[in-house]
């Protein structure tokens, strides 16, 4: 047993550790773009729903309408459609690289929904009393949204993170990198199944490390 | 002084418009406790807001010290509502915020100096009782605790005008009494004209010297607390005095 492991790493060691390295990068690098475009649309869909700070009612609901045609795109035909896009921007459309710019977009609406979701936990008296001390919606936005559910916010992160980690396992089908195309490539074109659970035991890890370190943050900061 | 020239507030929902408010005829001078009395769903809420204009009043005009503010809009709007400080029935403070700086916030959003800003929080932490818990959570707070914080918080801005909604309501009998203790100080001390909306005549009784009494949407009666308490006219007035009998 012991020398059936040492040879197992012996062989493919090296390749979980660019693996989860790659897996990592990409999901890091797609959550943060997801975050840079999803909290404006969920900071810009709360204030216009209707008995908020600017409700517009006609734009709430296109950028609801967006969100959720968004979110109804399977990951994997969205992949394929992007492809022209990421091309675009990247250059390619394989590695790390190419799959950055799919699962990006494809956790923006997610994120978006995510993020809004957290800022209607908060006590609308809150708000209220915002604008009671006069003020303004930008400030209201920044102290009193994001600042008061931040513990949120971060639990959320770690929903968004731990779901594109399963999209990133996907995007391997395309020639993305990471450890799903490891196990693609090994579990199921070579029937190394060896290989294809070592993944998984990889990514279980992965999953419950992000998952204790956002529970710890959100325990943390939250002052409830 | 306050005054409230044929207000009247509609909601529009899908089953229709709702009258919150019906021609609301109303001056408050400065100095005042004035009690605003009624029972759930009278109005009193909406009507408080439209002093500081979280509500919009439909038609009619408020008038804050002579001057027509019922259309101011932007910076004119958020500085207005700076001089008029408001406590809430459920405190509404600010949970991830420390207890000193719930009460920065209105300095914050000003653009206080730090310095400035913190020493007139802790002054007023003093004013209110809370000194030593400047550092604490409002969930490590009591009840009447946490409306000591939020006094001190409405405050803050130096207003003219303390506006209380419902602000003992959620507080037991004995802490009631404190708080509105409290808020008669504050009063007597820093000369804030004070409106209180209740649905208790305890209240009204303890601490306002004048009194306007809202039934449906409408004010049905007004005076001092002593003319209206010797010789109320509203059938609601009566109700709600007997309240109080049956309390005592």
């Amino acid at each position: 047993m012991l020398e059936y492991l040492t040879d197992f790493f012996g062989n493919y060691g090296s390749l979980f550790v660019q693996g989860t390295i790659d897996t990592l990068l990409m999901v890091t690098a797609s959550t943060l773009i997801a975050y840079l475009f999803g909290i404006p649309i969920a900071m810009l869909t709360k204030v216009t729903e209707p008995g908020s700070l600017w409700p517009q009612p006609a734009l709430n609901a296109i950028l609801g309408w967006i969100i959720n045609m968004g979110r109804s795109i399977p990951f994997i035909i969205l992949m394929v459609l992007v492809i022209p896009l990421t091309r675009f921007l990247t250059g390619t459309t394989i590695g790390v690289v190419g799959a950055i710019v799919p699962l990006g977009i494809a956790a923006i609406p997610f994120v978006a929904r995510m993020v809004e979701s957290s800022f209607s936990e908060l006590n609308p008296g809150v708000i209220e009393a915002g604008r009671a001390f006069g003020a303004s919606t930008f400030q209201i936005i920044t102290k009193l949204y994001v600042r008061e559910s931040l513990p949120s916010l971060v639990r959320g992160a770690a929903i968004t993170y731990i779901t594109l980690i399963g999209y990133s396992a996907m995007a391997g089908a395309i020639g993305a990198g990471g450890l799903g195309d490891i196990a693609i490539r090994f579990g199921y074109y070579r029937y190394k199944t060896d290989v294809l659970i070592a993944t998984v035991i990889i990514l279980i890890i992965l999953v419950q490390i992000v998952q204790s370190i956002s529970d710890l943050i959100a325990r943390k900061i939250d002052k409830r | 002084m306050i005054e409230l020239r044929g207000l009247g507030k509609t909601f529009r929902s899908k089953s229709g418009a709702h009258g919150a408010l019906k021609d609301i005829n109303l001056v408050i001078d400065d100095g005042d406790i004035f009690g605003i009395i009624g029972l759930s769903g009278a109005g009193k809420s909406t009507l408080v807001r439209c002093i500081n204009l979280l509500e919009k009043p439909t038609v009619g005009q408020v008038f804050i010290d002579g001057v027509d503010v019922t259309d101011f809009s932007g910076r004119a709007l958020l500085d207005l509502r700076a001089r008029i400080g408001m406590i809430f029935q459920d405190f509404s403070l600010f949970s991830q915020r420390t207890v000193l700086q719930n009460v920065l916030f209105p300095l914050e959003v000003r653009h206080d100096s730090r310095a400035d800003a913190v020493r007139r929080a802790q002054e007023l932490l003093d004013l209110v009782g809370l000194k030593d818990m400047q550092d604490r959570y409002p969930a490590q707070l009591s009840g009447g605790q946490q409306q000591r914080v939020s006094i001190a918080r409405a405050l803050a801005n130096h207003p003219d005008y303390l506006l209380c909604d419902e602000a003992t309501s959620a507080l037991d009998s004995v802490t009631t009494i404190s708080i509105l203790g409290l808020i008669k100080q504050i009063n007597r001390e820093l000369g804030v004209t004070v409106i209180v909306i209740t649905h208790a005549m305890t209240v009204v009784e303890a601490i306002c010297n004048k009194v306007a009494v809202m039934d449906d949407s409408r004010i049905v009666e007004t005076g001092t607390v002593a003319s209206v308490f010797s010789a109320p006219q509203a059938a609601i007035t009566h109700e709600l005095l007997k309240a109080v009998g049956a309390d005592a």
